[in-house]
């Protein structure tokens, strides 16, 4: 039942910075209106975010990382479902890095 | 139609109906939960720390990210930036669900924003529509996929105990998948998105290869789609 001292100061920073996020909106975006250019940046950082997350783990991992790749995006589609998009992922890179290796 | 402000409550039957109505929610939360137990563990995290992790951040994606940054000693500053570029979609939520939270004090107010994630917020929204009136079923929602979250990551941290994973095992897999996912549900098609996504990627990509340390490639990468973006759209003219 360790706690160490640099790994409490991440997560709480981390717990801060996200309380912020969902009060912040509350508490500020309702009265005043950020620059329009911030305003329509925010609404691209998710995607931007994700893709440049997603994109050198794509490359780096090769075919069965892309074969993974379809099988999530399958999955999401057909059921709308992030737990069983991600298990149809590892299941697809699994058997693919089964197959090919 | 616009709700009258002055007509919303908040019951301690609304909140149990959110928690009630978060049960199905929990297919989805469970393996999400469980992987990032998993993944936590085996970048070192104890069982004490994983469980603090998730009930005070309690935001799956940048817990993920966060993880995949993970080292020891532990990257401050990096998980500070990882749960801020993640969470800060978060912030439209808040203020879009004024109508109910400007009704709410105290406690109760900075409670329920504690709690607010996409699942929340969504079903909230269509409560709304519905013609709800209840605050507390923001708060009941954000409790129960709350619970399920903080259940699902300790026990995936003990199954990660149990099953130890060498590097390059297919599970680490997860957080691309996760990612992925959710982009699917952000996607507006070709001509929003497609120049965005691309540029955010191949900067990412190229800040990579140039052997630029975490988490520079993500933040170069996110930073000039984001900005695409934005600049594409304020050129266009307003239909």
């Amino acid at each position: 039942m360790t706690i160490r001292g640099d790994v409490l100061l991440a997560i709480l920073l981390m717990a801060l910075v996200s309380f912020v996020c969902r009060a912040g909106g509350y508490a500020i975006l309702r009265k005043f209106r950020p620059p329009v250019f911030a305003e329509a940046m925010l609404r691209h950082l998710p995607g931007a975010l994700f893709a440049a997350y997603v994109t050198p783990s794509l490359v780096a991992g090769g075919v069965p990382a892309l074969i993974g790749a379809l099988a999530v995006a399958s999955m999401q589609i057909a059921t709308r479902n992030l737990g069983l998009a991600i298990v149809a992922g590892v299941a697809a890179v699994w058997a693919a890095q089964a197959a090919l290796g | 139609m616009a709700m009258s402000s002055s007509q919303v409550v908040f019951t301690r039957h609304g909140v149990l109906r959110g928690a009630w109505a978060s049960l199905p929610l929990w297919i989805g939360t469970v393996p999400f939960g469980l992987v990032v137990g998993v993944l936590a563990y085996a970048k070192g995290m104890s069982f004490a720390e994983t469980g603090l992790f998730s009930a005070t951040v309690f935001a799956g994606a940048s817990q993920l990210l966060a993880l995949d940054l993970w080292a020891d000693p532990a990257p401050v500053l990096a998980a500070a930036v990882a749960a801020f570029v993640v969470n800060i979609r978060m912030a439209a939520m808040g203020a879009a669900l004024a109508s109910w939270l400007d009704r709410v004090e105290g406690w109760r107010l900075w409670g329920t924003l504690a709690t607010l994630v996409d699942h929340s917020f969504a079903l909230s929204v269509q409560d709304q529509r519905r013609g709800g009136r209840d605050a507390g079923y923001l708060l009941g929602v954000g409790i129960g996929l709350w619970t399920c979250w903080l259940l699902a990551t300790l026990v995936g941290h003990v199954a990660g105990s149990v099953v130890r994973l060498p590097p390059g095992h297919p599970l680490f897999f997860a957080s691309t998948a996760a990612f992925l996912s959710i982009m699917v549900g952000l996607w507006r098609g070709p001509r929003v998105d497609f120049g965005p996504w691309a540029v955010a990627g191949l900067v990412a990509l190229a800040a990579h290869r140039a052997g630029l340390p975490p988490p520079l490639p993500l933040l170069l990468g996110t930073v000039s789609g984001a900005a695409l973006g934005a600049w594409v759209e304020l050129r266009e003219p307003r239909a």
